[in-house]
Parts: structure tokens; sequence; C-alpha cells
């Protein structure tokens, strides 16, 4: 039986689609069978992060309509086998989804893959809620900003509200340097304040911006990043990785590429 | 430590921190508007009883106070200004 794991965030723009599809893809990489669906009816995205937007031929509403066969809309992955996304509808909204069906088609789900992973859209209207329907774990994903992480809290709030029964935390975007001298939050700092499980922290790099023109998640190369998302999948999993840390390796790699 | 730290303003992280701190505790009990009304007409029935209350000089929310435990934490509090129009308020 899979389980259904959300990605949520509340405020835009803090990488809920790139936490999606990197650990989608890092979940394949370590042989599971994944499905991710994008749930931001209207403004889909994590197909082009993929680097899957030019086959789909159906998407998430034409399945919920009965339009087509569920496993007519799923798109396998480039490179994986076990991985397949559902795409968002463009053409229509978010009110052509209910809770309801999003719950049926989760279930439905659970019983062929062995992780269900939902792109959440930003907001706490009828996306979110449909979103976190069928949900069993919840990664939250803030920046070390005040707007983020507020946002978070207020997300958080709603997951325990909803019954959501694991709720996590994903920091992304830390500059330790910043950190360092005092102009940063740490993720511990944002996990004092919110009170929840910390489940990674990834840096801000720029290796992300090319993955996404690539439409190639990086999870699992050599980068900070791929290493930091990578993490996330075995915790995901549930192995116990300890947490990068992020200045030391910084400094290993500044020194390889002296060389 | 240098010296010269003691003079250092705080940094901006920490001016974060305080600010988020803050503006949770409010968030957090803004939450449940109707909680809140709750609170305040059970409080002014309670005190109804045994005093004449000033219910238009009523003022009750939530702020947050430091611990006492001194761990540098800060914990939520009910905040009460109950003005008393008259003492010998006998109840009916």
């Amino acid at each position: 039986m899979g389980e259904v794991i959300v990605i949520t965030s509340g405020k835009g723009g803090v990488g809920k689609t790139t936490t999606t599809a990197n650990l989608g893809t890092g979940l394949a990489k370590l042989n599971k069978k994944v499905v991710l669906i994008d749930t931001d009816i209207g403004l889909r995205n994590l197909d082009v992060v993929m680097g899957l937007e030019n086959r789909i031929v159906y998407n998430l509403v034409d399945v919920i309509e009965g339009n087509c066969k569920l496993k007519q809309a799923l798109i396998r992955d480039k490179k994986y086998e076990t991985l397949f996304l559902l795409p968002a509808a463009q053409t229509k909204d978010k009110t052509s989804v209910t809770p309801e069906q999003m719950k049926k088609l989760t279930e439905e789900l659970k019983a062929e893959f062995d992780y269900i992973i939902l792109d959440c859209p930003a907001g706490i209207e009828q996306g979110f809620k449909n979103a976190i329907a069928g949900a069993d774990r919840a990664l939250v994903v803030t920046t070390p900003e005040v707007s983020a992480v507020r946002d978070a809290d207020r997300i958080i709030g709603l997951l325990e509200a909803n019954e959501i029964k694991k709720t996590q935390l994903v920091v992304n975007r830390l500059r330790p340097d910043m950190i360092k001298r005092g102009d940063m939050m740490s993720a511990d700092d944002v996990i004092d304040i919110l009170a929840v499980e910390l489940i990674g922290q990834v840096p801000d790099d720029e290796n992300i911006v090319v993955a996404t023109n690539n439409g190639e998640p990086l999870v699992g190369d050599s980068s900070l990043a791929g290493q930091a998302y990578m993490n996330i999948c075995r915790r995901v999993i549930g192995e116990q990785v300890p947490f990068l840390d992020l200045e030391a390796k910084k400094g290993i790699f500044s020194w390889f590429r002296k060389k | 430590m240098k010296f010269s730290d003691i003079f250092k303003k705080k940094s901006s992280s920490d001016v974060a921190k305080d600010r988020l701190k803050l503006v949770l505790v409010s968030d957090r009990a803004s939450c449940s508007p109707e909680i809140m009304q709750r609170i305040r007409s059970d409080i002014i029935e309670v005190l109804s009883k045994y005093v004449e209350v000033d219910i238009d000089g009523i003022d009750i929310n939530i702020t947050q106070i430091d611990s006492e435990e001194k761990d540098g934490k800060t914990l939520p509090a009910l905040y009460a200004n109950i003005p008393i129009k008259n003492m010998n308020h006998t109840a009916k």
C-alpha cells in the first residue's frame, strides 16, 4: 500500500514544484514506484520542471471527468521507468476538482504505487484543500524569510486541523555565508519557531536553475542541492541520514575547484 | 567576544526571529475569534456575580511574555484589563 505525500507551503515561489520533482526522481532512483500529481490546475509547472511538457495528452481533470482512463493520463519519465507524472489541466480552474474526487484518485493509485506525491498550489483555498484531501503525510517547504515562515505556520495549523498524521519541514534556499554573518535565519532557528520536525535543509544552489532550464531534476548528483534532496528522499523512506554540513561541504568543493 | 561586539546592533536574523515570534502569537490566537469572544463573555459573566464591570472598557487579548525558566522562550499570555464600576455590586 502506497503513501500519499503532499508538498505544500502556503507562500508561492519557495520551491514546492522543485522539491516535488526532486523528491519523485530521487525516490525512483531508490527503486520506488512513484507517481507525481500536479494539483495546480490552471497554472501547471511540474511538467516543465520534469522536462515532460511535450508528452502531455490527458490531464488530471480528464481523469476526474472520465474523459480517459487513469493509465492513459500517466506520463512515464524520460529516464526512470518507475516514475510517472499526472499533469494538471491548464485550461480549467481549481473548482473543476473536489477533495472527495482527489481522495478517491489517490486511493486508487495507492494500490499501484509506493509513493504518490502531490504538488500543491500556493494559497489555502480550494486547490490546497484538494491536494491535502487524501494525504498521509505532508512536507511543508519554506525559505528562511519572515513571510514564508509565517505562511508555513498557518499551513501547519491547517494540516493539523485536517488530521494529516505526519508533517515535516524542508527549509529551502539556505545561504551558509549569510547565516554565518547573522543575516539569515538557520534551519534550526526556523524549527525552533515552528516546532515541527525537520526533514531537509537545501542550500541556495545555482545548479537548481540549470537543472530547471534543462528539465532534469538534479537529485543525487554531486551538487550540494543534489545531495540535500537525495538525503530528503532517504529520510522519506525511513533511513537515518545526518544533515549535510552546508558550510563544510562548500569548503571542500571550492578546494576541488581551485585544483 | 570582542569588547566592540557589545555595542554591535542586533543581527537582522535576530530581528527576523523576534518579529516572527510576535506575528505568530497573534496569528495563532486570531485563528479563532469565536473562542476569544466566548472567553470574553464568560469572564464578564463570572465577574458580574461579584462586582459591576464596565463592559465597554474591557480590553482582552493574547500577548506574549518571557518564560519564567529564563530559557529565552516566550509564552502566550491572556492579558485582560477590566474596569470595575462598583465593588459592592450584589448578585441577583
